[in-house]
């Protein structure tokens, strides 16, 4: 176990902060670009930085995604399925179904957009499953063969721990909520649905004097929409990878605790299993029940 | 753990990466299922519409075999007919045969007949002129009895 060999070297809060830090690459207050060699350092760098480590397994995530689908899409047969076709058109089934359920309005563009959500983050939450230090020590051997100090080679494997991922997600379906509902209801039309209601009235003057409440508890509402998306992903698989990293120190006090920790990490990793695919469901049916109400132009509520 | 530029990072890369499943992933699937699901809906008419042309042939074919009953069971009538018919003729034939041969042979027998009386009373009169000769113990004159033994040999 690795985390022994940590432990002796690092405290557990070393070896949990250590964990926890994204591998950034920015600019120093020098002026400089390079790798943060610290979580304070990656702070300081400010909002023109990246986490190569997350965003490069997101990135390679959906990489594999796409190369799976489209390996498949590419001689597909209407024959019999076999092998990884039977599974892909079991996903693009579910996905069709859902889609088909929840968004009774035209646009292609929906079911795509639930597929792509659906398998990038169940891939991206499944990487929970590797053990907690075997890619971070690989990356580590790596870095220091490369010339980096042990200690700063940071490296998270989860892109779904890391807000940025689960956010820029969310933000990027609040920017097709927001241009959708333009499309559909047009901007008088959606300003309209962020004023007049939930409070309404016949009287004009009334009704007038609803608008700012209104529009608080509406945009309030809207805003709700991709932060609650992306914290509620983030937060599941920061917990989870949490637990993990404890379960691993566990491992490496002593040996009864270590079978003791190994059959937690087992209990955890069965029950994981679960909030992997769940979390992922979760993400997808919101994100088309978002685009649903994005064209809805009903007014009543 | 702090907000930075991978946010936008992934939001371009999430747009690329929906833009890429739109283009080259959904559709050649979806397309794939429906001409699948296409396909079983065909082949399941199909089979409908086999099983009742099935019916039908089935149907025709108990017509079809119960109007060559009919047919063969009129024609074993009338071959039946036909045969008594034969067997009649050939009986009339037979009689007809029969009785002519009948009628010739009796001719015969009386041919015969007739001809052996004429043997006989030709006989019976030389017999008679014979006997008479060597009773009267002289020769009866031929010629002058000739009459009289002729009005015998008739009463034979």
């Amino acid at each position: 176990m690795s985390a022994a060999e940590h432990s002796e070297s690092l405290t557990s809060s070393q070896y949990i902060n250590h964990h926890l830090t994204n591998l950034t690459y920015g600019q120093f207050a020098d002026g400089h670009w390079g790798f943060a060699a610290s979580g304070a350092e990656a702070k300081q760098m400010g909002f023109w930085a990246i986490n190569v480590d997350t965003m490069g397994w997101s990135i390679f995530l959906a990489a594999l995604f796409f190369f799976i689908f489209r390996s498949v899409a590419k001689k597909i047969t209407s024959d019999a399925p076999t092998g990884l076709q039977n599974l892909v058109e079991a996903v693009v089934e579910f996905i069709d179904d859902n889609v088909k359920g929840m968004f009774p309005y035209k646009n292609s563009m929906i079911a795509p957009l639930a597929l792509t959500i659906m398998v990038w983050v169940f891939f991206m939450n499944a990487m929970d499953l590797l053990a907690v230090d075997l890619l971070p020590q690989i990356a580590k051997y790596i870095g220091v063969s490369l010339g980096a100090n042990p200690h700063e080679v940071f490296f998270k494997v989860v892109p779904s721990t890391d807000p940025n991922i689960t956010l820029g997600t969310a933000a990027a379906v609040f920017i097709l909520i927001v241009v959708f509902s333009l499309r559909e209801k047009g901007i008088v039309g959606f300003a309209k649905e962020l004023c007049l209601h939930p409070f309404s009235s016949k009287n004009i003057f009334i009704q007038a004097l609803a608008i700012v409440p209104n529009f608080i508890l509406e945009f309030v509402n809207l805003i709700a929409k991709p932060v609650s998306l992306g914290l509620r992903l983030f937060g599941n698989l920061y917990a989870g990878e949490v637990i993990f990293i404890l379960i691993a120190i566990m491992c490496g006090v002593n040996l009864f605790l270590g079978i003791f920790g190994i059959s937690l990490h087992v209990l955890w990793a069965l029950f994981h299993i679960l909030i992997i695919a769940l979390q992922a469901f979760i993400f997808t049916v919101l994100t088309i029940v978002y685009m649903s109400m994005a064209h809805q132009t009903d007014e009543e509520h | 753990m702090n907000i930075n530029a991978t946010l936008i990072g992934q939001m371009v890369a999430f747009f690329i990466f929906i833009f890429l499943t739109r283009s080259y992933v959904w559709p050649p699937i979806i397309a794939a299922m429906a001409e699948r699901t296409k396909r079983i809906a065909d082949g399941l008419h199909a089979a409908d519409r086999a099983e009742k042309d099935l019916e039908l042939a089935q149907q025709k074919a108990v017509e079809q075999l119960t109007s060559a009953k009919k047919e063969a069971a009129v024609i074993i009538d009338q071959a039946n007919k036909r045969a008594i018919e034969i067997v009649e003729e050939a009986k009339e034939k037979a009689r007809i045969e029969g009785d002519r041969l009948k009628a010739s042979a009796q001719a015969e027998i009386e041919q015969a007949t007739s001809r052996a009386k004429e043997e006989l009373r030709s006989k019976v009169v030389v017999l008679a002129l014979v006997g008479a000769e060597k009773i009267l113990g002289s020769s009866i004159d031929k010629n002058a009895h000739n009459e009289l033994v002729n009005k015998l040999a008739a009463e034979l």
